[in-house]
């Protein structure tokens, strides 16, 4: 007698022991999408809306808000949440539309040596950023450089 | 049943068209909202690599990020921004829709009344945003 598979069959069975990453992935996107809403709206509400806006921002706007470390551990917490939330966002849509094998394995890599890449670059470009660079022209500079 | 017509021999002839009721996901809003939180999804995330990038400039020289950051600003870029935090707007709202549907159980029965109010609540915020964030584009 022939068995036919249940057509929801998963590739592999469930793993019974040790951490389950999918449940904790699945509650990570879930966590993090409440905490992105406040941050996301808040930079966007920072940036966009007050005072004249997108053309307000500048070096000496991006300087001004960094010599805060508020406005630092904001933008630091917003990228690796971001980052880490678009790439297994990303690895969700990998997974429904490749086949197990070479192609998925390169694409996943991708995401993984893209988000890595980019949040090791954007936690130091924010924790070693120099408002006041030498030589720079002074108009460029936020006007605390000046005193 | 004898078949109707040659071209149907593996595909029988479509039965008369069925209403499955309530049950239908395909199709519907539960289909859409779905199909949104993709698109929006992938547009973010590549916008996210590029913003990080050009971001990033602030450690190579004051004029290296104005000149990018001056691209941010252009009539064009103003119009994509419009659609970046449409995007984000939607995604966000359709999250919070997703969390109230696998938490509570009203939520789920009721989740294509969810999906209007994520519609209507997106309409708000972009009258709150589009027409100020235009004045600062068209402006000055």
């Amino acid at each position: 007698m022939t068995t036919i598979e249940s057509p929801r069959a998963p590739a592999r069975p469930a793993q019974r022991r040790g951490v389950n990453w999918e449940k904790w992935g699945w509650i990570y996107m879930r966590a993090s999408g409440v905490v992105l809403i406040v941050l996301i709206f808040g930079h966007l509400f920072m940036n966009l809306m007050v005072g004249e806006g997108v053309k307000a921002i500048d070096f000496g706007f991006v300087g001004g808000k960094w010599a805060e470390p508020f406005w630092q551990w904001w933008d630091v917490l917003m990228l690796w949440l971001a980052l880490i939330h678009g790439a297994n966002g990303m690895r969700t849509l990998v997974n429904d539309y490749t086949n197990p094998g070479t192609v998925q394995k390169v694409l996943k890599g991708a995401l993984f040596a893209s988000a890595a890449v980019l949040i090791i670059l954007g936690t130091l470009v924010v924790f070693t950023f120099e408002p006041c660079p030498a030589g720079a022209p002074a108009d460029l500079l936020p006007s605390f450089c000046a005193a | 049943m004898p078949d109707t017509s040659a071209g149907t021999l593996t595909a029988p002839a479509k039965p008369a068209r069925q209403k499955p009721g309530g049950t239908l996901y395909r199709g519907r809003e539960g289909m859409w909202s779905w199909v949104l939180h993709r698109i929006t999804g992938v547009a973010i995330f590549f916008f996210l690599l590029v913003h990080i990038l050009d971001t990033a400039l602030v450690r190579v020289s004051p004029e290296a990020y104005n000149a990018v950051i001056g691209t941010y600003q252009t009539p064009i870029m103003g119009l994509g921004e419009v659609a970046l935090v449409g995007a984000i707007v939607f995604h966000a709202f359709n999250g919070l829709r997703i969390i109230l549907v696998d938490f509570w159980a009203w939520a789920t029965r009721h989740q294509k009344v969810l999906f209007y109010v994520v519609v209507g609540l997106w309409v708000v915020t972009m009258i709150a945003f589009v027409p100020r964030h235009l004045m600062n584009v068209f402006s000055h």
